[in-house]
């Protein structure tokens, strides 16, 4: 019996930002149905790999297959991949001069041609799957941070897109609102049927909802497993990032992590 | 070097261009979001272009009056009015009216949605930025600045027959037979129309392409606004002297 290809495949990827070389010799495979945590300290590269999962960045060398294919470089051929991949941004991105239903049916009324009176319906219940049926009239502005999320969540899910991403899905959000976000990634994945890859600083409160993670730093992967073997890891490195400290192999300053890379 | 970075400049404004016009495939989207732009960048600058353009009215007919009355010629003030309203600074001073009241908006618009991820987002829900929150706003402008033209002239004919006819001391019918003697409607209004049309293009696509591509923080909107203003406002005064020399005999 053939195992099912993964969702998401790097094979050996060098991804440049400018004259930074951010991630290198990056190899990873994410299996249909998990979801995976990728850590790391800040500016370690795990915004740059979402980037080049959605083609907004080209790898220098290597592949990189998303849903069964390669990223393309052409847009239209990008943007029908793009059809299949939702993202939760860190800034939300939500469209300010549209209610929170006008935005979660902006990729309804552009990409079908479903009846408006549907199209409603389904925005309803976008919206009630992250538990703010009451909100659909109401603007960015009038929402709290944690809502606004949710919101940008239902949109993201608004095509029912195999592949779900989230980019630092906890910023700026209160614990109450965090532990509500890290729920609804594991009860969306699961009641689903998605592939969920949450990028992250947040360990504590992404590891009980991951089936794997894996570790950036240093411009590579340096922990790939289950939250369990991470927890147990005896790779300094890894240490140092779990507790927070301060010196140890990963360097606090930026400019020493870019020529460290 | 900055011959290069300009060229390279001026190509990647004219692949913009393109980008916008491929992106503005009639649909109801498009005329959903073009109402919207017509209302907020038109409408909302009707109130500055109506006190402009009676001021500007004022200005002239008091010009005219004080040269013309030299030669004995008062009479004629509507003609320079007509003349210099709907050849020149009706088009001309509407388009810079409407840069700096919805081009500067445009800019920091666009601006904000670059710095905030909106436009982002929209690439990333595989939608086209530049068809969505371009293309509107371009049409919008280039639809809204020939009927911004027309009130400001007609604002400028009114605030000047006041003054001319009740102020002066011209007669009504004077004023009126003289203007539209001196006014051909192909060969000074339509050609002011077509002028607007051209200006409210280049006030949407400077303001629009500085927006789209400005830094992503504060300072980055607030340089792309004052770069709009500036930038849309001399290329309109240098098309206006080109079209002025092309078009008119």
């Amino acid at each position: 019996m053939n195992p099912e290809p993964p969702i998401v495949r790097l094979t050996n990827v060098r991804l440049d930002r400018g004259a930074n070389t951010v991630l290198r010799d990056i190899s990873l495979e994410v299996p249909r149905g998990r979801i995976v945590a990728v850590l790391g300290p800040s500016g370690s590269g795990k915004s740059t790999l979402l980037a080049a999962l959605t083609g907004e960045l080209v790898p220098v060398s290597g592949t990189v297959e998303v849903l069964g294919q390669r990223v393309p470089q052409r847009s239209r051929e990008l943007l029908e991949l793009r059809k299949g991949i939702g993202m939760l941004l860190q800034g939300n991105g939500l469209l300010t001069d549209l209610t929170a239903g006008d935005n979660v049916a902006l990729p309804l009324r552009a990409h079908t041609t479903l009846p408006e009176v549907l199209i409603r319906r389904l925005v309803e219940m976008k919206l009630h799957a992250v538990g703010l049926r009451g909100a659909v009239d109401a603007f960015p502005r009038e929402l709290s941070g944690g809502m606004a999320r949710r919101v940008a969540l239902a949109r993201a899910l608004a095509l029912d897109p195999p592949l779900m991403l989230y980019d630092e899905p906890l910023s700026g959000l209160d614990p109450i609102a965090s532990g509500v976000i890290m729920s609804l990634i594991r009860r969306l994945n699961d009641t689903l049927g998605l592939t969920s890859i949450v990028v992250t600083h947040h360990v504590h409160e992404t590891l009980p909802i991951a089936d794997e993670v894996v570790v950036i730093a240093n411009a590579g992967v340096v922990f790939a497993g289950s939250p369990d073997a991470l927890q147990a890891s005896t790779d300094p490195l890894v240490r140092q990032f779990l507790r927070g400290e301060p010196d140890g192999p990963i360097p606090f300053d930026a400019s020493v992590r870019a020529e460290a890379a | 070097m900055a011959l290069l970075e300009s060229t390279r400049s001026l190509g990647r404004a004219g692949l913009f261009t393109l980008s916008v016009l491929r992106a503005s495939r009639p649909s109801a989207d498009l005329f959903r979001e073009l109402v919207r732009e017509i209302y907020k960048i038109g409408a909302r600058s009707l109130p500055i272009i109506a006190v402009g353009g009676a001021f500007v009215g004022l200005s002239v007919t008091l010009l005219g009056y004080r040269a013309l009355d030299t030669y004995g010629a008062s009479n004629q003030v509507s003609a320079m009015l007509g003349l210099g309203l709907y050849r020149e600074l009706g088009p001309v001073l509407t388009a810079l009216l409407f840069i700096g009241r919805a081009g500067s908006s445009i800019a920091a618009e666009l601006g904000l949605m670059r710095a905030t991820d909106q436009i982002t987002a929209l690439g990333l829900m595989a939608i086209d930025p530049v068809g969505k929150a371009v293309a509107p706003r371009f049409w919008a402008a280039v639809l809204s600045v020939p009927l911004l033209t027309g009130f400001f002239c007609s604002f400028a004919i009114t605030a000047s027959y006041f003054e001319a006819v009740h102020v002066i001391g011209i007669d009504a019918g004077i004023f009126w037979q003289v203007l539209q003697d001196s006014v051909d409607f192909i060969d000074d209004f339509l050609m002011a129309l077509l002028k607007s049309a051209v200006f409210g293009a280049i006030a949407a696509l400077v303001a629009a392409y500085v927006g789209y591509h400005a830094e992503p923080t504060i300072e980055g909107t607030s340089v792309a606004t004052t770069r709009a203003v500036v930038n849309a406002s001399l290329l309109v005064l240098m098309f206006n002297f080109v079209m002025s020399a092309l078009l008119f005999r």
